[in-house]
């Protein structure tokens, strides 16, 4: 296991470098796309799907290491964790708002361009 | 019992001295799960995701024993009600000729 506090593990790093550089879009949730296990992670599918955007989707509940790398690695503490064109976009909250206000839209539109 | 709302009222108002603060209980069964709506003038220039980091920051210590928070965070002129447009009504209540 990873010392506490001592940031992410290189070996976890290179691998979640890899994953969040792979898709354009990639959710770390709780539960699968078809089967959310927590409201949150169920809400920002819903928005994801109501875009008609791709989007790969990653289970932290089924992965302990990769569950608390991605805190370290993103600095945020809970999941979903939204991830567009290899940075961290924002949690649930966020998406949300960024989706009310168009500016999820836009940051889509500009990751499926680049 | 682990953390409770006044926890998380007080960690938020030492990090962020808001001007106004509703901290919320919402856990639904599945934990400890917090629905927290801040307004603090230290949100002014901070875009959304640093704003969510900074409360989150407030909350580091008491975060392994929370489920889930959901946070609002404004500044202060953004929690003003938007003033109301000219009422329509007064358009409306004139009796058409």
């Amino acid at each position: 296991a990873a010392a506490e506090g001592g940031g992410v593990a290189a070996g976890m790093k290179d691998t979640l470098d890899k994953v969040v550089s792979a898709h354009k879009v990639v959710l770390f949730m709780k539960g699968t796309k078809d089967f959310p296990q927590c409201g949150f992670s169920h809400t920002v599918v819903q928005i994801l799907r109501s875009l008609d955007v791709p989007f790969e989707t990653l289970d932290v509940l089924a992965n302990d290491a990769l569950r608390q790398g991605l805190k370290d690695y993103s600095s945020w503490p809970t999941f979903p964790q939204l991830y567009i064109d290899g940075e961290f976009f924002g949690g649930c909250d966020i998406t949300l708002e960024a989706y009310k206000s168009g500016e999820l839209q836009e940051t889509l539109e500009k990751a499926m361009c680049s | 019992m682990g953390v409770t709302k006044e926890d998380v009222e007080a960690a938020v108002a030492a990090a962020l001295s808001p001007t106004h603060l509703v901290v919320t209980d919402t856990s639904g069964g599945c934990g400890a799960s917090y629905e927290i709506e801040v307004v603090s003038d230290k949100f002014e220039g901070k875009r959304l995701l640093e704003r969510h980091r900074m409360v989150n920051t407030a909350l580091a210590p008491l975060m392994a024993e929370i489920h889930a928070v959901s946070i609002k965070a404004l500044t202060p002129a953004q929690a003003q009600p938007k003033p109301q447009p000219e009422p329509a009504a007064a358009a409306a209540d004139k009796p058409q000729a």
